[in-house]
């Protein structure tokens, strides 16, 4: 009797991309959740514009660069970047911001490079860069925490400001605010200490007001991954580290100008940066030893843009300068081989 | 004991151990007809001792090893040569190699053979040469003659630890636990055999802790064996735990040298199969001719442990096992990781034979969508020689072998545990051995360029140094010529000349 042959193992793999994207996903709910519960409904118009805009964006690359479109699209990767790109922007941002973001992620900073497994940078954070740098003004109008609003979040506000002309003045003052890190950072350059400045509303016992709840969902998410071994500790641990060192030393050298560590970690994008974007495989280090470096350059880096740089936010340019430092990395981390000295 | 904890591994691989492991030895039938490449073992094909139309006895020595690193190859069963041809052989590419075919005559008439009474009684190299005169190879699937790992005497290398390795940590193999739960005394009387040749200090007998009725028979014989040199030991079960290097670092924490072998850090390590078979050459005097194969998966109608000639055919093998099912699917040969697939079941089965695995198409996949590799480094994270694969796959695909060879491509042992846990799917171990076999072509066509360019550098030497020669003697030649008076020389040629010319016109009138 003949049988046909191919080569081992015969066994079927244990994973796949897919998966691991279904993973983050979930994982992201928390977090999702969290950020509609404390800024409304802003937050979902940015998921449902970039991620549809992504998964097309996607599709038509693939077609153009004749690829199977089916087994790409739906290895879900571009979902997560739309929506981590989505989860990034302001929540009040004009539909066209994550609409021209999600297409920068998906046609120039990854099929442009050669698509899933080949972008040098992390999509995501190559769109909110390229926006950050190109509208500043529509990328800082932030709402307020829900408990802050002088009368609640109203669904039709928030339309208004994504699709219609935005609202009057009177009404942008009353919900919008910057965010906890601008104005901390505009405040210490007006001279004012940190305890000075975080008696204002929008700063809560932890870091900001609401802010604190979103990076703790983050952070619970983030732990999920490392559970389902979705992603190993050492790039968010890394990432945590340097920023907690970083922030640690200029606490306790200046307390009066440096907030504090734990201010950093739950302001902003730390949380959400550490677990679900310095971790995206494609552009991080790969060496265990590597991956935690690439880590702790990333939280360092993201505390000097906050403090000394021109951006309240720093952890989108320094995932970027640091994906740059990556083949270096890895050179210089390759593990000892069995039976080498 | 302390264990240790090689790199990686895939500690949830489905074992599938349950379709096998309870089933006892049986002893198969003598099929009607052997098939023996003369290649089953590392090293040089055997040559023949016998012609078509011998006739043959169980035991009785039909080829013999060539040179230093090969095996002779005994009868199974007594009968007939029929054909001395080339024959399929169970090897991944479907080759066809010279192959001896006894037709059996179902008497099964055994070669006298004298057992041993006290082996401690016989030296070293008396040991050494029984062992290789019956055949022994490792069992365990390597196929390397066991004679020259035991041949201590003739290095200078000293030996602490000899470890036996029970650690059958490929899914589905049951031979191995079935014979140390069957026949453990003997495999312990086989352990001391090596532990007084190799003068080693301590055995360390490994099994999986996925088998502790098989620990229990393990320590019952040691007990009743007394050696205190000897122990059992149960380690983690953890595929590829029974790979040597792994086995080693596990026990004793010790990596055996890059390029180097178990030998180098005083160990030697030995499969328990083949401890079985030194007990039955040395302490029996009975030469290799059968050995335990495991036939199972969903492709057999009852699965088995059997205990079969040597060269038997594979049809024949799952025929003794009722047949195929309808879901027959891949042949494999050896467990389900690092065996491979044959085309044809006429193959017979040889002395590395542990495993027939015919495989549903449920349980050996047919072919996988390979996505691009995301960098996600698990495979990293999975390996047991702690390589890069992912930078490996990255060199083997663009052809930068040398890079890849760099990178320590030759430590990879091929486990696929890489393979397993790629979420793009990507045949990662396939790329390996293709990089592999490039880099050995293009070293192998390196070398021959080399030699070329020597001779030819060597050539042009040589004629620059004839020429040189020649120059020299006709210099002397001349430098002679001149020293000698040579007008004389001329004069008295001309002078011949003229008389042979005046000799010639006499004649002519």
């Amino acid at each position: 009797m003949h049988f046909l042959t191919s080569n081992a193992p015969f066994i079927a793999p244990q994973n796949s991309i897919q998966k691991m994207m279904l993973w983050v996903l979930l994982a992201l709910f928390p977090g999702i959740i969290t950020m509609i519960w404390q800024f409304g409904f802003g937050v979902l118009f940015n998921i449902v514009i970039c991620v549809s805009t992504a998964v097309l964006a996607e599709a038509l690359m693939l077609y153009l660069r004749g690829r199977p479109i089916l087994p790409f699209v739906s290895d879900l990767s571009a979902v997560v970047t739309g929506l981590l790109l989505a989860l990034a922007l302001p929540t009040l941002a004009p539909w066209w911001i994550p609409f021209i973001g999600a297409i920068i992620a998906i046609v120039i900073a990854k099929h442009l490079y050669g698509g899933l497994g080949y972008n040098p940078f992390n999509p995501a954070m190559i769109a909110f860069a390229v926006l950050m740098v190109s509208f500043p003004k529509s990328m800082t109008v932030w709402t307020l925490p829900y408990s802050l609003l002088p009368s609640g979040a109203h669904l039709s506000d928030t339309f208004s400001f994504v699709f219609g002309s935005p609202p009057a003045k009177e009404v942008i003052d009353a919900m919008t605010a910057a965010t906890p890190l601008d104005e901390m950072k505009t405040q210490l350059g007006l001279s004012q200490t940190v305890s000075e400045i975080r008696s204002a509303s929008i700063f809560g016992s932890l870091s900001g007001t609401g802010w604190q709840w979103v990076s703790i969902a983050y952070l619970v998410g983030g732990l999920l991954l490392l559970f389902k071994k979705v992603i190993s500790w050492h790039i968010p641990v890394g990432v945590l580290a340097g920023l907690f060192v970083m922030s640690l030393a200029f606490y306790l050298f200046e307390p009066g100008v440096s907030p504090s560590p734990t201010f950093h970690l739950l302001s902003g994008g730390a949380m959400l940066g550490a677990f679900f974007i310095a971790t995206d495989p494609v552009t991080a280090a790969t060496t265990l030893k590597g991956r935690f470096i690439y880590g702790v350059l990333i939280g360092a880096l993201t505390y000097i843009i906050r403090t000394w740089g021109g951006y309240p936010e720093g952890i989108a340019f320094a995932v970027i300068l640091i994906n740059m430092a990556v083949p270096l990395i890895d050179h210089y981390t390759q593990p000892r081989v069995y039976g080498h000295k | 004991m302390r264990l240790w904890r090689f790199n990686g591994g895939l500690p949830s691989l489905a074992e599938h151990k349950n379709e096998s492991v309870h089933l006892p030895i049986e002893i198969a039938p003598v099929p009607a007809q052997l098939i023996y490449p003369l290649r089953q073992h590392i090293g040089n094909a055997a040559t023949p001792l016998v012609e078509v139309g011998d006739k043959v006895l169980r035991g009785q020595k039909i080829a013999d090893a060539q040179g230093l690193i090969s095996a002779p190859i005994h009868a199974g069963s007594s009968g007939t040569v029929t054909s001395l041809a080339d024959h399929l052989i169970p090897h991944p590419s479907g080759f066809s190699a010279p192959s001896i075919t006894i037709e059996t005559d179902g008497l099964d008439n055994e070669a006298s053979h004298t057992p041993c009474a006290d082996f401690r009684q016989l030296s070293v190299s008396e040991l050494v040469s029984i062992i290789r005169e019956a055949g022994i190879v490792g069992l365990g699937g390597a196929a390397f003659p066991t004679a020259i790992k035991l041949d201590n005497q003739s290095k200078s290398r000293h030996i602490d630890t000899l470890i036996l390795n029970g650690a059958e940590c490929e899914p589905y193999i049951s031979c191995d636990d079935r014979l140390l739960k069957e026949r453990a005394d003997r495999v312990l009387d086989g352990i001391e055999v090596l532990l007084h040749m190799l003068g080693a200090k301590r055995a360390i007998l490994a099994i999986e802790d996925n088998v502790p009725d098989t620990f229990a028979s393990i320590q019952a014989a040691v007990n009743k064996n007394g050696n205190a040199n000897i122990t059992g030991v149960q380690i983690p079960t953890i595929y590829p735990t029974g790979g040597e290097k792994q086995l080693i670092k596990t026990l004793t924490g010790k990596e055996v040298p890059s390029g180097g072998i178990p030998a180098d850090i005083g160990i030697v390590s030995i499969n328990v199969g083949t401890v079985y078979a030194v007990q039955q050459a040395v302490i029996e005097g009975k030469p290799l001719t059968s050995r335990i194969v495991t036939v199972t998966g969903e492709g057999v109608k009852t699965p088995r442990n059997l205990e079969v000639r040597i060269g038997t055919p594979i049809n024949t093998l799952v025929d003794m096992c009722d047949g195929y099912t309808p879901f027959a699917d891949r042949l494999i040969m050896g467990g389900p990781m690092m065996g491979f697939a044959l085309l044809n079941d006429e193959i017979p089965m040889v002395k590395a034979t542990n495993c027939i695995l015919v495989a549903s198409k449920h349980e050996a996949i047919t072919e996988k969508q390979a996505m691009p590799c995301i960098r996600c480094g698990l495979c990293a994270s999975a390996c047991p020689a702690t390589l890069l694969p992912q930078q490996l796959y990255w060199f083997s695909k663009s052809d930068q072998l040398e890079k890849a060879e760099k990178l320590n491509l030759f430590d990879c042992i091929e486990c696929g545990c890489c393979d397993v846990v790629c979420p793009s799917h990507i045949p990662l171990v396939q790329h390996f051995r293709y990089a592999k076999s490039a880099l050995k072509v293009q070293n192998h066509e390196k070398h021959l360029s080399d030699v070329a360019r020597e001779r030819f550098e060597a050539r042009e030497v040589r004629i620059a140094r004839n020429k040189a020669e020649r120059a020299e003697r006709s210099r002397k030649k001349k430098a002679a010529l001149k020293s000698k008076p040579a007008k004389e020389e001329i004069e008295a040629a001309i002078t011949r000349s003229k008389e042979r010319k005046q000799r010639s016109t006499e004649g002519e009138n």
